[in-house]
């Protein structure tokens, strides 16, 4: 139809939507068009396709104890070096249930839409989203969309809420921490932080580096399955493994040690850090993560670690000293120790 | 990391550190002026590796922590104005004024821009010519070319919407004013090296011949550092006082001749007010009159600002070295980066937040 004898017409032919428009987000014909369209057929599953209210689920005959979390994830770009928001609103929330030791099994995903967002993106936000679940070993299995006006959002905005199950019957988490424990990290530092960094700020050209985002729960699967006596593990997000190991610290009331000669920090990561005035200790990460252990275990559970890609690079790399107030040093190349501390606020650039 | 690691070598800081212990048989004092110096100083834990007869005082060279109160409170005031787009480097948004710091601005609704570059501003005002782009310009030496340049860059593109708001610094009055000081216990200098390789070392040697101080040229690595703390000392132990130069790497004698020459073409000297000290003349630089449509403060009458320090602050003798940062009495307790009295808890490079940061405990360890 050519468009000149659209003129005067007053109802258009039937064309797919380009963009998201508020009627997207009002529970009619479109709505439900948008979500057959895009997430539906992307995520296809049993429990999705039953399209209740909710997903009815039905747990292993072993276990009974669940783990859940949720967690919503805001980022500009959306698209990035290593990743995007699909593959962190999977990861992010598959990482959670891990760092609780549990097998993650089902994720929901709530979209809140800005007006104006181009449905292809969300195509390929949902496919994503799928690979990533994929690859985790998870289904999404119910979820939402609300749109707002142009103005109000910044294109996508994802929650996702996840369920795992426990195979086991240890307690993780703070408390369980006590001197004599080691840190291992999972591998290098601060390439999410500096990717999104350097796709915000056209740093791009002068920095290559790639995000890190990735799922952790196989290997800590592996850590479980071979009977080590985890005490707490961490994925180190916002904050970087500073904020992560200054939070343990405080909630488990000991000291702990890390050593800088064993942290790694990629050449691109550091040369970027050095820049721009950053620590790494503090950038953030997506696909990293700490456990604390018995140090009689850590050979072991190092060895486990570097048997998967994503955690290849684990090192043992600090100490639970004493019990005390919760504090974190870092023992420095020549041998001086300072205060690893959680910032005040966000790294901002420095002057020169 | 090439041209990084070098600097950083366990084996030559432990060299350079047997070569400070066995050089020295009195006590001396330091100072080092550049806030990045004081970072990396207490970082990397250099003090502790020096003999316990040297004392290193930290010098006034942070520049956000130098920007007077009036200035942050105008800077607020303009970036709130309608239809202004204001432009900083990073580390002054957290600086408090009187009537709250760029952030919260920026939470109301302001429109303030993280920058990298003031051409990056320069490049803001010629893409939004319906708006007023402002750049905070603050900084020592080191800055000033790249906002001359910026200055020079608006003036040829015919760029209207494009302003500065002033407050750079210079380094000799403040050395001199330290060293005029009656309390004054520096006995030598580590010059910060950003500085002197656009300005040469040429304006040092009046200051070590007239107050009998050596002054090493100093860059900002370990090694750097140390290899800088070692000639001073060295020159103390000689009974010397020389201007010298530890990071030839980066410092000609003349400096960077081009750069001055572009910084002396938008800017003139001028009295200026630094933070916790006070005004001392001819300290800082202005825009010139032939370059006044760009002053901020010409273009925006944000009326007088006067602002009144929190008197607990001691940020002022801090600058000076007169007071080590876990010796004031707020330190650590009503004055944290969460809740900062003055500017040298707030920038990354203030004294105050190096200790913090790093030593905060330190105390209660020995």
């Amino acid at each position: 139809m050519k468009p000149d004898m659209l003129q005067g017409c007053p109802v258009p032919p039937y064309a797919p939507d380009t963009v998201v428009q508020m009627a997207h987000g009002g529970g009619g014909r479109k709505m439900q068009r948008l979500i057959d369209e895009v997430f539906t057929s992307s995520w296809a599953n049993p429990a999705l396709l039953t399209r209740h209210d909710s997903a009815l689920l039905s747990l292993p005959a072993t276990c009974d104890r669940i783990a859940m979390t949720t967690d919503s994830y805001v980022v500009h770009p959306l698209f990035f070096s290593g990743g995007s928001i699909a593959s962190l609103a999977v990861n992010g929330t598959v990482n959670d249930l891990a760092m609780g030791g549990a097998r993650p099994l089902w994720l929901s995903a709530g979209f809140i839409l800005e007006e104006g967002t181009e449905i292809s993106t969300l195509h390929r936000i949902a496919a994503e989203m799928q690979e990533c679940a994929a690859r985790a070993g998870v289904a999404i299995v119910t979820g939402d969309t609300k749109v707002v006006e142009r103005g109000h959002g910044d294109s996508v905005f994802v929650n996702t809420t996840g369920v795992g199950v426990l195979e086991h019957a240890s307690v993780i988490g703070p408390s369980m921490v006590e001197p004599g424990d080691a840190v291992i990290v999972s591998g290098d530092l601060g390439r999410h932080g500096i990717a999104i960094m350097a796709a915000r700020e056209g740093l791009v050209d002068a920095c290559d580096v790639v995000s890190d985002c990735a799922p952790v729960a196989a290997p800590v699967m592996d850590l479980l399955a071979a009977g080590l006596d985890i005490h707490c593990m961490r994925d180190l997000t916002r904050g970087g493994l500073a904020s992560a190991m200054v939070e343990i610290a405080e909630q488990a009331g000991v000291q702990i040690q890390l050593e800088e000669a064993k942290l790694q920090v990629t050449e691109a990561v550091r040369a970027t850090c050095e820049l721009l005035g950053f620590d790494p200790l503090f950038v953030a990460n997506e696909g990293r993560f700490i456990v604390i252990l018995p140090a009689s275990q850590a050979n072991t559970a190092q060895h486990i670690l570097a048997s998967h890609h994503v955690s290849m690079g684990a090192s043992v790399a600090g100490t639970v000293t004493s019990k005390g107030p919760g504090r974190v040093s870092l023992l420095g190349r020549f041998g001086t120790e300072r205060i690893v501390d959680m910032l005040s606020g966000e790294q901002l650039p420095r002057i020169c | 990391m090439k041209f990084m690691d070098e600097y950083r070598d366990p084996e030559a800081v432990q060299k350079l550190s047997e070569a400070i212990h066995s050089t020295v048989t009195k006590p001396w004092t330091l100072m080092e002026i550049c806030g990045g110096q004081t970072h990396a100083i207490v970082r990397f834990g250099l003090d502790e590796l020096l003999p316990s007869q040297v004392t290193l005082l930290h010098g006034p060279g942070c520049p956000v922590c130098v920007t007077p109160v009036e200035k942050i409170d105008r800077a607020v005031a303009i970036s709130r104005m309608p239809d202004v787009i204001f432009c900083s480097f990073g580390d002054m948004l957290r600086v408090p004024g009187t009537t709250g710091d760029l952030l919260q601005a920026r939470a109301q609704g302001a429109d303030v821009r993280v920058v990298y570059s003031p051409t990056d501003a320069v490049r803001i005002a010629q893409e939004n010519p319906a708006r007023e782009v402002v750049f905070f310009a603050v900084g020592f030496e080191t800055t000033a070319p790249a906002n001359a340049m910026a200055v020079i860059t608006a003036y040829r593109e015919e760029v209207p919407n494009f302003s500065m708001l002033v407050s750079h610094v210079l380094v000799p009055p403040a050395m001199e004013a330290i060293l005029s000081s009656p309390q004054c216990r520096v006995q030598g200098f580590l010059a910060a090296g950003h500085v002197c390789a656009i300005m040469g070392t040429s304006e040092y040697h009046p200051i070590a011949e007239r107050f009998r101080i050596p002054v090493v040229v100093t860059g900002f690595e370990p090694i750097d550092l140390l290899h800088g703390i070692y000639m001073c000392v060295k020159q103390l132990e000689e009974g010397r006082f020389e201007v010298e130069n530890a990071y030839v790497r980066a410092v000609k004698e003349d400096g960077n001749v081009p750069a001055q020459q572009l910084v002396a073409d938008v800017f003139e000297v001028t009295t200026r007010t630094w933070r916790g000290v006070g005004e001392l003349p001819f300290s800082g630089l202005c825009l010139r009159a032939e370059y006044q449509q760009f002053d901020a403060e010409v273009r925006f009458d944000v009326g007088d600002t006067v602002a009144e320090e929190d008197s607990e602050c001691r940020s002022g003798l801090v600058l000076q070295g007169l007071l080590n940062p876990p010796d004031c009495p707020a330190f650590g307790k009503r004055c944290t980066p969460e809740h900062p009295l003055g500017a040298t808890m707030v920038s990354s490079e203030g004294a105050c937040a190096a200790y913090y940061r790093y030593r905060r405990y330190a105390r209660e360890a020995r």
